[in-house]
């Protein structure tokens, strides 16, 4: 017991020692993920590689446990802990469970930012949303308008696609894209229907809104199942130009459909700008730069802080045919 | 004869199968044009054949709650061949699609035989399990339309005189049904088993060796209903049909297959599974409240339920029908 105790002296002497060093002139930023090896959060590091770049006086330690558990990261926290990392930008396996952890690491002056999957707000000085439901509301329209737009047409008509009709998300972003529709006047919204997140009732939900409104432009689908379904019901109509699908999705899942020509144009998060604005968060809580509301984050513009400390990145990232390629092998 | 045949089971079960779709027709002319008939059967294919694989179990007192799992497990598992193998000929994917299913059906149908577990205990866990092993087998990944090849997506999809692959293995499995649930021993036994234990026995059938095929023939449809449902909707992922197992139920007792086992027919059972796919493809043309088309579905089905006990009550059921017999039958 007490040899242990003191090699764990001489060894956290050691890394203090060892730390000093750096810390003297390099701002050392910790990116912990749920997992290694996910290709979201390779992507994510890529990022904040971009942002090491621009900054320069940055050095970023890319870490995560081997699988994605709560325990993993607690260690993972404690060993930043002791190298006396500047700040750690989390991405977490649990709200609650990483919050003492956490806790310990600000206490020694560490910065802690949360971002993609956030923790309690004791745990965290402000969390990094990928975007917010009023943005995701409003790129959902853009983008029925711009698959209208790529139809050739300057007006249409647009239907939603939903999960269930009792998901709280997707009825906020309904409510957000109805509220949206005044900065689009051209388009029209004429039916919401559900397809439960079930392939094949929204197969059918999807095939019913087509033969409901036969002048229907695009069917934007908030949900990685009903964008699915529905563009496979269009190809399968032989539709394909004649009706877009568009929404939320991943690319790795959408990009034949993007190839087929039965998706325009799709979103979601960019993992390389999530990664990139955690580290210029990090780095500028680090030096002190930015208010209690709104702290800068490089090319993404400023982050607006609320109250419990949340903000959001941006409106989700576009792909169409020009890019999906590129991000289908990550995520 | 006529008259008989309106007042079978089958008969009053058709009757509001064709007022429903025919009514949702006064509101929607197209619904009930030719080709939209035709897809509404495609629609409903995987659930028929699922259905009569469904009657075999049930006929034996038994149940299969694996179902839907079975067919999640073995579409990934089939997709995923296609995705690293995509010269791979269909043939062998379809005989690959038939013999996971087959085997994870016998699983269920080994327990039952040698263990006398109850089903219910037993297809509840392999539900999970099988469930769990889709996830195992993909690590949660999905399999998308590009990295399937071109006649995985195409085959149930390819029409000979206009009618899809689909719909077409639907009908092959409906006639050979039909026939095997006759006119074979081998069909025979499934009523015998299931109608009368005992009986069964006593007459030299292995009853749960019938069991056994009955959870057999159940997942072999399974199995290849997995391959057909990731190919229609162009996509496998872990919640494939998740919940299916109890549409496929509801079809079998819309269709008069007793729940205590020991009877049941073909063309009920087909027609169970018809009018859950008219439902299905009829509430959001005639758009229906989100909120009531589940309360609509279940109130349809209790209806078909009650319409079609009341028409069966007071007759005495005939468990073992000699084919050749019919006549003589008939003249009592």
């Amino acid at each position: 017991m007490k040899s242990k105790l003191i090699t764990a002296c001489v060894l956290a002497s050691a890394t203090l020692f060892a730390s000093g060093v750096y810390a003297a002139d390099q701002v050392r930023v910790a990116l912990l993920v749920k997992a290694l090896g996910i290709g979201f959060f390779e992507a994510a590091y890529r990022g904040a590689e971009e942002a090491r770049k621009e900054l320069g006086d940055v050095e970023i330690i890319y870490t995560g446990p081997t699988s994605t558990t709560a325990e993993g990261q607690i260690e993972i926290i404690n060993s930043l802990i002791a190298q006396r990392v500047d700040a750690i930008a989390v991405s977490a396996n649990d709200a609650d469970a990483l919050v003492p952890a956490l806790k310990k690491a600000q206490q020694r002056g560490i910065k802690v930012i949360s971002w993609d999957s956030g923790v309690g707000k004791e745990g965290r000085q402000i969390h990094l949303n990928p975007s917010s439901n009023s943005l995701i509301g409003e790129m959902n329209v853009q983008l029925a308008a711009d698959a209208i737009k790529a139809k050739g047409k300057s007006s249409g008509t647009f239907a939603i696609l939903s999960a269930t009709p009792t998901s709280t998300n997707q009825n906020i972003w309904i409510g957000e894209m109805k509220k949206s529709l005044s900065k689009f006047p051209n388009l029209k919204l004429v039916d919401t229907v559900y397809g439960d997140d079930l392939a094949d009732k929204s197969f059918r939900e999807a095939t019913a809104l087509i033969k409901n409104h036969p002048d229907l432009d695009v069917i934007v689908a908030p949900t990685t199942v009903g964008i699915l379904a529905a563009a496979q019901a269009v190809s399968d109509l032989g539709l394909t130009g004649k009706v877009y699908v568009t929404g939320l999705g991943l690319p790795s899942e959408l990009a034949g459909h993007v190839h087929s020509g039965a998706i325009h144009s799709f979103a979601i998060w960019n993992p390389i700008d999530l990664g990139y604005s955690a580290t210029m968060l990090a780095y500028n809580l680090v030096k002190g730069q930015g208010t209690k509301t709104e702290i800068p984050m490089g090319r993404m513009g400023t982050l607006k802080v609320d109250k419990n400390g949340d903000g959001a990145m941006a409106k989700p990232f576009v792909y169409d045919a020009s890019n999906v390629d590129e991000f289908s092998s990550i995520f | 004869m006529l008259k008989r045949l309106i007042y079978s089971r089958e008969g009053v079960l058709s009757i509001i199968v064709l007022t429903m779709f025919f009514g949702v027709g006064v509101i929607s002319p197209d619904f009930i044009s030719l080709s939209n008939s035709v897809s509404i059967f495609n629609d409903t294919s995987i659930l028929i054949m699922l259905a009569l694989g469904q009657m075999l179990v049930i006929l034996t007192r038994c149940i299969d709650l694996s179902v839907a799992a079975n067919v999640a497990f073995t579409g990934m598992f089939v997709a995923m061949v296609n995705q690293y193998f995509p010269e791979l000929h269909m043939a062998l994917l379809i005989f690959l699609s038939l013999f996971i299913g087959a085997l994870l059906g016998a699983i269920n149908g080994l327990f039952v035989w040698l263990l006398k577990v109850p089903s219910i205990v037993i297809t509840l866990g392999t539900m999970s399990i099988y469930r769990g092993a889709t996830f195992l087998l993909s690590d949660g990944a999905w399999v998308n339309s590009h990295q399937m090849s071109e006649s995985f997506i195409g085959l149930p999809r390819y029409e000979i005189l206009s009618m899809p692959v689909l719909g077409w293995m639907a009908v092959v499995t409906i006639v050979l049904f039909f026939w095997a649930m006759k006119f074979s021993v081998w069909g025979r036994n499934f009523y015998s088993a299931g109608g009368n234990p005992m009986a069964a026995f006593y007459s030299g059938v292995n009853v749960g060796k019938v069991q056994f095929y009955a959870f057999l023939v159940s997942g072999t449809l399974s199995g290849l209903c997995g391959y057909l449902w990731v190919s229609r909707f162009a996509v496998a992922y872990v919640d494939v049909a998740n919940g299916f197992e109890l549409q496929v139920i509801a079809a079998c007792v819309i269709g008069g297959v007793s729940i205590v086992g020991g009877l049941g027919t073909v063309v009920g059972c087909v027609i169970g599974a018809l009018f859950i796919g008219v439902v299905n493809n009829a509430l959001p043309i005639i758009g229906v409240s989100p909120f009531w088309q589940m309360a609509i579905s279940g109130l349809v089905i209790i209806i078909a339920v009650i319409a079609n006990a009341s028409s069966g009550k007071d007759k005495a059921r005939i468990i073992l029908r000699n084919p050749n017999a019919n006549d003589e039958i008939r003249a009592n």
